[in-house]
């Protein structure tokens, strides 16, 4: 290099800069990519090699069972036997084509199936309001999801005959349907109720303590499905005697108060995330104590646990498979009763079914856990700016 | 975890001259007890004697007597001895309970150890093994337990040959859709001086653990504390097999006719749950450890790295420690809700506590508040024992900290 | 600036038989980003260095590489009579006997204060712990808080967790310090008690290379003052030369902007 300093001696100066240079060939670009992160040493060699193979034996096989191999239409078990195809058969797409009326709506009479669309479809509309994060009015918008969507999707399912919606009784009420119905009305309940419930934890009120942390920490103690066996059997017991409630209604109200104690647990780390020092402006504004919640705390709260709460949705959303267990058509459950079916009995129908299940579940929960991964991001992002303006 | 605030205190009272007693806080705070208690006492009232009514109008007799009656029905795995013609009630619920255990103890060592072998794979330099790492985590967490019992056991076990086509090794297992079949040991005389050899064998390994601690703080040398106390352990308990005189024979299971006879059987639904509970929970235990790992900054590995220790004892001695304090809690919690989650088992049959207690003995003797509320009380037990636990934990690790 | 430590910066100079340390044409890239440039630079035995420059210029990188936290793509540093390559066991012996003070102290938070600093000695030097604890115990004296030894570094002032980081890398009895802007994260009362610990490091004749922006320090026991940009060594003089009569119109520039 001409521009070198001689740097033994004490004083230098570079007369001329050196311009950036490309990096030698082999320490940047794809190939060092690779050398870098796959053949690094020996292990890692290994380790690469160890993967491709689990790939190899996975993929492939996967592939060609959902898709390559699949049986894609047909009337009856004949289309996904070996013998009628003359060749290996894969997922047996046209049990679940055939089945896909049941697995959506249940038994839900054929004339009525507009009603349910429509409460999907407000249903659909309600979750982009709320959760694109762009979209204006969202106390309007929380307004219609957990106050007026309930009521409009109770009397869309249910009926009401005054106006001419002929009642729908809930054991025709299954598949899709019933799973967002229990997974919703956990949502819808759990959130006011948890939100109560963690203020009650961090009263200053000591009986009013001693009840929210006895309430959630016992549905925090005990598995779902006691829970739902409890409701199943005790809660007829400890109504009124001619009071029987819905078969659906029972593992609802179980479901709800499961939801609540966990929702009360994330609400509360939301609440111990906001500074002192709001409270006391709150104070020395005069406001009291419902205002302070109502105005101060809680909004912020809440949006800080925005992504805790999805992820609670989540768990909740896989654990209404569990009221299957106690007789619920959801949509596990009219799986399980359809592969039981003779007329679509082969040996891969029970792959087919729960292949389908496997992926309507997946879908859902991993587009809503990257919302909530994005939400974090961005909460992240919001936090630091409001650091750096101090 | 994050702790409770102090609460604060109300200010002291200073009687108001002009205000109401209405603008107490005091005054107000007692009312919302007051009506609380009100409500709360309100509610278990009405549900009481809606339930003593009930009960009444059914004709169900309340109370415990159920617990030593006969119970009449099989259950096929069981840790105690169990019949159908003598036991009682109560005995179904101590196997019930010892299943439910069983199955629970075996998860959480099976989640935790593949929790712990993925996160850290998600955290391989190695993209492909982190990428694959990845693909397990998403997978497994996003698709209901439930159906992934469903699916080992209707679509994987059940999909496995009768016993007359088992899978065999060294025709000593045998794996057939009838479950899994190893040798069972038989512990003939002499046992006992095995338990005493491995009793032996931990007391040494203990001594030699405290003698190379001290040697290195006296001498500065350093032990292969590990390698030397596997060799102890084997050295040991080959002393003890060969001066009790081989003590213990296998009974190894044979084919015959349509089925296989002789040997230990693992029932296909303990399979099922074990496997379909650890990989579901491993799931979230690669996400904690990872996070764990991640939890203690570059900096910390830069600073020991820069005083010369080497990678392996940094990871030791520096990030392991502290990563494990991050990871612990969630772990517990989650190792917790594997075991709640056993109580899946009643959707694939397996005779754990909610199957055997909430199901056969409530559907049998009616008794439907006496089952529920011993199950639920045995799960709070449970959960109140662990997070007692983790709060002493909690409490330690936090002096050590500030 | 007091003339004997003035005096003790140029016979430490003219001491130096070969470099302790010998930077030859290095270069790095972080993927295409080309972050230091034509570095050459020998660092003769006891003499103390200052590098400066803005941020981002590569000045915490070049001292990095020193010690192998940061690996180069071309060019040769050679530390003591090692030249580091990509053998382990070379980076560990240069490792071994070079130290480093990070801007954020990096403490190990479930040790002790003594606990940190006996570490490195038990398991790199394999010293009996008694031997270490004495020798601890002499270097935080020397840093003057041996009654914190039994607590741990989150019970410590900012000022004293990097008083605690210098006496843990001087329990190895490294050759050479690397300083990466030591006080840049402490609040300003404590910049001096740190500063403090430094120049008296230096009056013993330790070889120091020092990342700061410090410059009174830098005046007070400099043998050098290093001035980079750009990833380059830009200029570098005397303390005295260099702050009284910055050649480079850069240099001129960030004086401007610090000397105020």
């Amino acid at each position: 290099m001409t521009t070198s300093g001689k740097t033994a001696s004490a004083a230098y100066l570079r007369t001329t800069v050196a311009p950036p240079e490309r990096p030698p060939p082999l320490t940047s670009g794809p190939l060092a990519w690779l050398r870098e992160n796959l053949l690094s040493s020996p292990l890692n060699v290994a380790l690469t090699l160890a993967g491709l193979y689990i790939v190899y034996v996975l993929v492939p096989p996967a592939v060609r069972f959902l898709l390559v191999d699949a049986v894609w239409t047909g009337e009856d078990r004949n289309a996904c036997l070996v013998s009628a195809a003359g060749q290996p058969v894969g997922a047996c797409w046209a049990f679940v084509a055939s089945r896909l009326r049941y697995f959506v709506y249940g038994a839900y009479p054929d004339g009525q199936l507009w009603r349910v669309n429509l409460v999907f479809a407000l249903c659909a509309a309600g979750i982009v309001w709320l959760l694109w994060t762009r979209a204006p009015r969202k106390d309007l918008g929380a307004i219609f999801f957990f106050g007026l969507f309930p009521v409009a999707a109770v009397v869309l399912l249910y009926g009401w005959p005054a106006i001419g919606l002929p009642h729908v009784h809930t054991s025709l009420w299954g598949g899709v349907v019933v799973t967002l119905v229990v997974a919703f009305a956990g949502i819808v309940v759990s959130l006011p109720f948890g939100v109560l419930l963690a203020l009650g934890r961090r009263s200053r009120l000591p009986l009013v303590r001693l009840v929210s942390v006895t309430f959630i920490e016992f549905w925090r103690g005990v598995p779902l499905i006691t829970v739902l066996i409890m409701a199943n059997t005790m809660l007829p017991l400890f109504l009124p005697g001619n009071m029987s409630p819905d078969k659906l209604l029972r593992p609802l109200v179980g479901v709800a108060l499961f939801a609540s104690a966990y929702m009360a647990e994330v609400v509360r780390g939301g609440l111990q995330a906001i500074p002192k020092g709001q409270f006391e402006g709150a104070a020395s504004l005069g406001l009291n104590y419902w205002q302070t919640t109502r105005l101060v705390v809680l909004p912020q709260a809440l949006r800080i646990v925005i992504p805790g709460i999805v992820n609670t949705f989540i768990g909740l959303f896989k654990d209404t498979s569990l009221v299957s267990i106690v007789g619920i058509f959801d949509l596990m459950r009219t799986i399980e009763v359809s592969l039981a079916d003779p007329r679509w009995a082969t040996p891969v129908t029970a792959a087919s079914g729960y292949a389908f299940a496997a992926i309507f579940y997946f879908v859902c929960c991993f587009g809503m856990s990257r919302y909530s991964i994005a939400m974090e991001k961005r909460l992240a992002t919001g936090h630091k700016r409001q650091e750096t303006d101090r | 975890m994050a702790r409770t605030p102090p609460v604060q205190s109300p200010p002291p009272d200073r009687g108001d001259a002009t205000g109401s007693w209405l603008y107490n806080p005091a005054v107000r705070g007692a009312a919302y007890q007051v009506a609380l208690a009100a409500a709360v006492v309100l509610i278990l009232y009405e549900a009481s004697t809606n339930a003593i009514e009930n009960m009444r109008r059914l004709g169900i007799v309340s109370g415990f007597g159920f617990w030593n009656a006969p119970a009449g029905f099989d259950i096929n795995q069981r840790l105690i001895s169990y019949s159908s013609t003598y036991s009682t009630y109560g005995e179904a619920f101590w196997v019930g309970l010892l299943n439910t255990l069983l199955v629970a103890s075996a998860g959480i060592v099976l989640a935790t150890v593949i929790g712990f072998v993925v996160g850290i794979a998600r955290l391989s330099r190695n993209r492909i093994v982190s990428f694959l790492a990845a693909c397990y985590v998403e997978f497994f967490r996003n698709i209901p337990l439930l159906l992934q019992l469903y699916v080992w056991y209707n679509a994987v076990l059940r999909a496995l040959p009768a016993p007359r086509q088992s899978l065999s090794t060294a025709d000593a297992v045998f794996l057939n859709n009838r479950g899994l079949f190893v040798p069972a040991p038989v512990f003939g005389e002499g046992s006992g001086l095995l338990l005493v050899a491995a009793v032996l064998a931990c007391a040494a390994i203990a001594v030699f653990g405290r003698w190379a601690r001290r040697d290195q703080d006296r001498t500065g040398r350093q032990h292969a504390t590990g390698l030397v106390s596997l060799a102890l352990f084997a050295g040991f308990m080959a002393l003890g097999w060969f001066a009790a005189g081989r003590p213990v024979t296998f009974n190894v299971p044979d084919l015959r006719g349509f089925n296989i006879v002789g040997g230990l059987q693992i029932y296909p639904e303990f399979v099922a749950l074990l496997l379909g509970l650890s990989i579901y929970t491993a799931s979230f235990i690669a996400e904690i450890v990872r996070a764990g790992m991640l939890s203690v900054s570059r900096g910390q590995t830069e600073a020991a790295y820069s005083l010369g220790l080497r990678p392996g004892i940094t990871q030791r001695l520096v990030i392991i420690p502290q990563a494990m304090r991050v990871i612990v809690p969630p772990l517990t919690s989650q190792l917790l809700n594997l075991t709640k989650n056993s109580s899946l088992a009643v959707a694939i049959g397996y005779p754990d506590l909610v199957q055997v207690f909430m199901g056969t003995v409530l559907n049998q003797t009616g008794q439907a508040i006496e089952c529920v509320v011993i199950t639920m009380l045995v799960y709070l037990l449970l959960s109140l024992l662990t997070s007692l636990a983790m709060n002493i934990y909690n409490r330690r690790v936090a002096i050590v900290e500030r | 600036m007091t003339s004997a430590a003035q005096q003790a910066g140029q016979s430490a100079r003219h001491l130096g038989g070969a470099p302790v340390i010998r930077m030859i044409d290095v270069h790095k890239w972080y993927g295409e980003f080309h972050v230091l440039r034509d570095i050459n630079l020998d660092v003769a035995r006891g003499e103390r260095i200052v590098i400066c420059g803005p941020s981002g210029s590569g000045k915490s990188t070049l001292i990095r590489c020193i010690n192998r936290l940061e690996e180069y793509q071309k060019g040769r540093i050679i530390v003591g009579d090692v030249e580091l390559t990509n053998n382990i066991k070379r980076i560990d012996e240069v490792r071994r006997e070079v130290g480093m003070v990070f801007q954020h102290f990096n403490l190990f938070p479930h040790l002790t204060i003594l606990e940190n600093c006996t570490l490195a000695p038990i398991w790199v030097r394999k010293i009996p712990k008694k031997e270490a604890e004495a020798t601890a115990m002499r270097y935080l004296e020397r840093v003057k808080i041996p009654e914190q030894a039994h607590k741990y570094p989150g019970q410590l002032s900012g000022g004293q967790q990097q008083r605690v980081a210098i006496a843990r890398s001087l329990c190895m009895n490294p050759k050479i310090m690397l300083f990466d802007e030591p006080t840049s994260a402490l609040d300003p009362e404590m910049v001096k008690e740190v500063l403090d610990t430094m120049v008296s490091l230096a009056m013993e004749g330790m070889t120091m290379l020092v990342v700061t922006h410090e410059m009174g320090f830098a005046r007070q026991v400099a043998d050098r003052v290093i001035f980079m940009d750009q990833g380059q060594i830009v200029e570098m003089n005397t303390p005295t030369e260099f702050f009284s009569n910055p050649q480079h119109e850069r240099t001129k520039l960030f004086l401007g902007q610090i000397l105020h």
